[in-house]
């Protein structure tokens, strides 16, 4: 439902890695960094937090 | 008056008489037009006040959650399947609920009738050839019932309860052209920044009244996520990102479980179609799970479980 309301796919991804699987690890989150990486920063449900000065 | 009327106090006043019931939930006719709001009758002598009509919207499985004693409850096809929902989740036994199942053709959208109507409704008036009467400011207008149906009941494929102790009328026929994701395929052929303008949109005008929320019968958490304070999980003002994010939530929340039923929609002030949400949701789980809810307590509902054969497509 994310993605139908328009949530980049890119920045939802699902994986099953053991603990023992640790190349695979490095593998997954090294593609979903440069999938995000490429659609850039969110926008979408980002709130514009108002810093203290 | 509706044709249903005289049986449905029929029933009422007999439940109540034989004691077979302490409380019988059912609908009143409401002091303005187009809106008939719940009522529980205790005593036989108030069955007179029961009645129906197409603008009995709200789902009155909605009060059976953790109701104690036992009670009777009027249940069109989508309010019957949230009591099968509620069995299976154990917020109702079934041993305490007596369903006098109502077969549905349809409610009303209020909101559709003011806007061809124009003007200040002061009597809807409903015919038994499906013809609606609407007066108001000295004039009237004759309409087709089926012209006015809510979003919900004009995709309807369950207008007979699954699950009751009796019917109040015969079975409906259901229309074989039901286009049941027209709404849901229209979007999904949309790209995906057009989607979320869609989305920015629809809840826009949200005052976070939560009415939404208040008329689901499946929202029953002792305390909603939106009122928890600690840890507080979204913001109370209308931000949109809280916004989308309450609507987000509330809507995978009804993941598997919601009827359809467009309580939600009749509830809200503004409006919203949050139906967008969760029509969406009602799809996945019959393309991935051949699950719809409601139909049967003897299976965990499609969130609630998990098989091998499970499709995993998005996982890498």
């Amino acid at each position: 439902m994310l993605t139908h309301i328009g949530i980049e796919p890119e920045r939802l991804q699902f994986s099953w890695i053991s603990s023992a699987e640790s190349t695979k690890f490095i593998d997954v989150v090294t593609e979903v960094v440069e999938a995000v990486r490429k659609v850039g920063p969110n926008t979408r449900l980002v709130k514009n937090m108002v810093r203290e000065p | 008056m509706h044709t249903y009327i005289d049986k449905i106090r029929e029933i009422a006043s007999r439940l109540l008489k034989e004691e077979a019931v302490e409380m019988v939930i059912g609908y009143q006719e409401g002091t303005l037009p187009m809106i008939s709001p719940p009522m529980s009758v205790r005593s036989a002598e108030d069955v007179e006040k029961l009645t129906w009509s197409s603008h009995c919207c709200i789902n009155l499985a909605n009060y059976l959650t953790d109701i104690k004693g036992k009670v009777a409850v009027f249940a069109k096809g989508c309010d019957c399947r949230s009591i099968v929902n509620h069995i299976a989740e154990g917020k109702v036994k079934r041993e305490d609920v007596v369903i006098i199942g109502v077969p549905c053709n349809g409610m009303m959208e209020r909101r559709t009738i003011s806007n061809i109507f124009g003007d200040e409704i002061e009597e809807v008036v409903e015919e038994a050839d499906g013809t609606v009467i609407v007066r108001g400011k000295g004039r009237e207008e004759k309409y087709q019932k089926s012209d006015l149906l809510r979003q919900c009941c004009r995709v309807c494929v369950h207008k007979n309860p699954v699950l009751y102790d009796e019917l109040v009328a015969d079975p409906v026929a259901i229309p074989e052209d039901i286009q049941r994701y027209k709404e849901v395929e229209k979007i999904e052929a949309r790209e995906i920044d057009k989607r979320w303008k869609f989305f920015e949109n629809l809840i826009s005008t949200c005052i976070r009244c939560y009415a939404c929320r208040d008329a689901c019968p499946t929202c029953y958490c002792p305390t909603c996520f939106v009122d928890e304070a600690q840890p507080q999980w979204v913001g109370k003002g209308d931000d949109e990102p809280d916004v989308m994010t309450f609507h987000i939530l509330r809507a995978f929340h009804t993941a598997g479980r919601c009827t359809d039923c467009g309580a939600c929609v009749s509830a809200c002030p503004m409006g919203i179609n949050m139906r967008a949400f969760t029509k969406k949701l009602e799809k996945d789980c019959l393309d991935l799970w051949d699950w719809e809810a409601g139909l049967t307590s003897d299976m965990r509902p499609a969130l609630e479980t998990f098989t091998p054969s499970d499709p995993e497509d998005n996982f890498k």
